[in-house]
C-alpha cells in the first residue's frame, strides 16, 4: 500500500487546501507521484469566479485542491496527462461550465454532453465598464436567474 | 491494415440505457474505442438551486433506480453533515439495512443481465426470481419496490418491527440458499467460465491509476470500499472488503457473487445489534458550509459534494457517480479485446447510465 504523505497532513476525513492556478499541475504531480487517486473534479460557479475542487484519495482519506478562477481568464491546464481519467472531469467541466481546459488528452471539443441549453450552469461574466465593477453572473438561456 | 469504425449503441441488446460507443477495429479486433454520453442528460445537479434541501432528497433517490435509496442516504448524510443534526442510532441501522437490501437487489439484477448476455437464459431467469424476494422484502418495510422514500434528512421515515425483522432473517435464509445455488452455476459453469475467465483483464495498477470504484477495483486486487469509512451502522459492523486478484470478467463476476453473501451477513450483524428508540430526529435551520460525503453503492463509491449558504436551496450539490469513474477502464478494457467481447466487458462495469446522467 502507498506510505502515508507527512507533506500533506490530513484530517481524519478530509481537508481542503487553497492553491494558485499556476500551481495546478506541480501539487497534482505531487498527488500522482505519492500513490493518490483522482475521485472527482468540480466546479461551483460564484458570482466573480469559478470555483473548482480537485479530490484526492489515499487509504480512504480524500484531499481536495481548491482553486478560484477568476472571471476574466476562464483557463485552467488539463491534468489528463497526469491522471488518463480525468479527460472525462475536464469534458463535463468545459461543456457545463464553459471552462476551457488546455492541454486535453481526449477532447470532445464541446460534444461531451449532449444539452439542450448551452453551458447550463452558466458563464461568470468578466467585469465590465469601469475597472473593478462586479462581475455578473448570467443564466443561460431558459433558465430564470431568481432561484 | 485499413480500420472500421463500428458504432455501439445507444441502443444496443445489452444496453439498457443509451451511451454510445465508437469502436475502431482492425479485422474483428478494437484498437480504439471512444464513449459519448449525455444522451439524457438531466440537469439534476442544477435543480437543487431551486428546490428547497429537505426536498431534494425524493430528486437524490431519482437520479438512479437501482441503487435509489443509497442516493437518498448519501444526500442526507451530507445535509445532516452541514448542520451537525444528530441521527438516531435505529435510523442508522436501519439505513444500513435497507442500503444492503439495495445491494442484494442491485447485484442479482447484475447477476441476471450478465447470464442473458453470455446466452444463459435460464440463468437469467432465476437470477431475477431470486431478486424478486429482495424487492418484496423492500416492499413490506418500506411500501416501494424502487424508490423506497424511507430516507430523510435527520433519520428515517419508517421503521420494521421485531416480528418483521425476524421474517426477513428468515427469508434471507431462503434467499441465501437460492443465492449459493445461482452463484455457484456462475462461478463453476465451463461455459459461462469460458467466457469471462481470461477477457477484459484490468491490473491492479491499472484499475487504480484510472480511478476505478468498487467490484471493478476489488477484483484487480485492491481492498476499498467505502463503508469501511464507518457511515451509518458500518462502523459497528465488521466490514472486509471482498477482492480478487485476477483483474479479468471472472474477478469482476466473482466478486459481486460473493457480496451478496456479505451483504446478508451485514443485514444479520445489523439485525442483531438493532438499538431500540426514535428512527429521526428533527433537523432545524438551514445548511451552511461545505463538505464531502461518500458512501459504497453497489457499482462502487458514489461522491457528493454539498455546498450550503445558510439558505433553503444548496449553493451548489455536485455528484460523481461510480459508472462516471468506471468509464475509463472501458475505454481501457475494449483496447485489444474481440468484437464480440464488447458486450460482456461493458457489462463487466455494472453501468449505470441513469447515475452517469444525473
Amino acid at each position: 500500500m502507498p506510505r502515508r504523505n507527512p507533506d500533506f497532513p490530513m484530517s481524519p476525513e478530509h481537508t481542503f487546501e487553497t492553491i494558485p492556478v499556476e500551481m495546478l499541475l506541480e501539487r497534482v504531480r505531487g498527488f500522482h507521484q505519492q500513490g493518490w487517486r483522482l475521485v472527482q473534479i468540480c466546479a461551483t460557479r460564484l458570482p466573480e469566479q469559478l470555483e473548482l475542487t480537485y479530490s484526492f484519495d489515499r487509504d480512504n482519506r480524500l484531499g481536495n485542491l481548491r482553486l478560484v478562477i477568476p472571471a476574466n481568464a476562464l483557463q485552467v491546464s488539463s491534468i489528463s496527462s497526469i491522471f488518463s481519467c480525468a479527460f472525462l472531469y475536464e469534458n463535463e467541466l468545459h461543456d457545463l461550465f464553459n471552462l476551457h481546459v488546455s492541454g486535453l488528452t481526449v477532447d470532445f471539443e464541446g460534444h461531451f454532453y449532449k444539452t439542450a441549453i448551452k453551458f447550463p450552469f452558466g458563464t461568470t461574466k468578466p467585469p465590465a465598464g469601469r475597472p473593478g465593477a462586479p462581475a455578473a453572473s448570467v443564466a443561460p438561456q431558459g433558465i430564470s436567474a431568481k432561484t | 491494415m485499413p480500420r472500421t469504425i463500428i458504432p455501439f449503441g445507444p441502443q444496443h441488446p445489452v444496453l439498457p440505457e443509451p451511451v454510445h460507443l465508437d469502436l475502431q477495429l482492425e479485422d474483428e479486433r478494437v484498437v480504439e474505442a471512444r464513449p459519448s454520453v449525455g444522451f439524457v442528460h438531466r440537469g439534476l445537479e442544477k435543480l437543487v438551486e431551486k428546490k428547497d434541501f429537505i426536498d431534494f432528497v425524493y430528486v437524490a433517490e431519482r437520479i438512479c433506480g437501482i441503487c435509489s435509496f443509497i442516493h437518498g442516504q448519501t444526500y442526507c448524510q451530507g445535509i445532516e453533515a452541514l448542520m451537525s443534526a444528530p441521527v438516531p442510532p435505529r435510523a442508522l441501522y436501519l439505513r444500513t439495512i435497507w442500503g444492503e437490501l439495495s445491494r442484494l437487489h442491485s447485484h442479482l439484477l447484475w447477476l441476471g443481465l450478465m447470464a442473458d448476455a453470455v446466452g444463459f437464459e435460464s440463468l437469467f431467469m432465476h437470477s431475477w426470481r431470486v431478486r424478486e424476494k429482495v424487492l418484496n422484502i423492500i416492499e413490506t418495510t418500506t411500501g416501494g419496490r424502487v424508490i423506497f422514500g424511507a430516507c430523510k434528512v435527520g433519520g428515517v421515515r419508517r421503521d420494521i418491527s421485531d416480528e418483521a425483522l425476524a421474517k426477513i432473517l428468515n427469508d434471507l435464509e431462503i434467499i441465501e440458499r437460492d443465492i449459493r445455488d445461482i452463484t455457484a452455476v456462475f462461478l463453476g459453469n465451463r461455459s459461462i467460465k469460458a467466457r469471462l475467465c481470461g477477457v477484459g483483464v484490468l491490473s491492479r495498477e491499472a484499475a487504480y491509476d484510472l480511478g476505478c470504484v468498487g467490484p471493478t477495483l476489488r477484483a484487480s486486487g485492491i481492498a476499498q470500499d467505502m463503508r469501511q469509512l464507518g457511515y451509518a451502522a458500518f462502523k459497528d459492523l465488521e466490514v472486509r472488503p471482498v477482492t480478487r486478484t485476477d483483474g479479468d470478467s471472472f474477478a469482476r463476476c466473482a466478486v459481486r457473487c460473493e457480496e451478496l453473501f456479505q451483504s446478508i451477513d451485514l443485514i444479520r450483524q445489523a439485525a442483531s445489534r438493532m438499538p431500540a428508540g426514535e428512527i429521526a430526529a428533527k433537523a432545524t435551520g438551514n445548511p451552511n458550509g461545505e463538505c464531502v460525503m461518500r458512501t459504497e453503492q453497489p457499482r462502487g463509491e458514489v461522491v457528493y459534494q454539498l455546498k450550503a449558504n445558510g439558505t433553503r436551496n444548496l449553493q451548489r450539490l455536485r455528484i460523481r457517480t461510480p459508472t462516471f469513474a468506471n468509464l475509463p477502464a472501458v475505454i481501457k478494457l475494449l483496447q485489444g479485446c474481440e468484437l464480440a467481447d464488447v458486450p460482456v466487458l461493458v457489462l463487466t462495469i455494472d453501468p449505470c447510465i441513469s447515475c452517469m446522467e444525473r
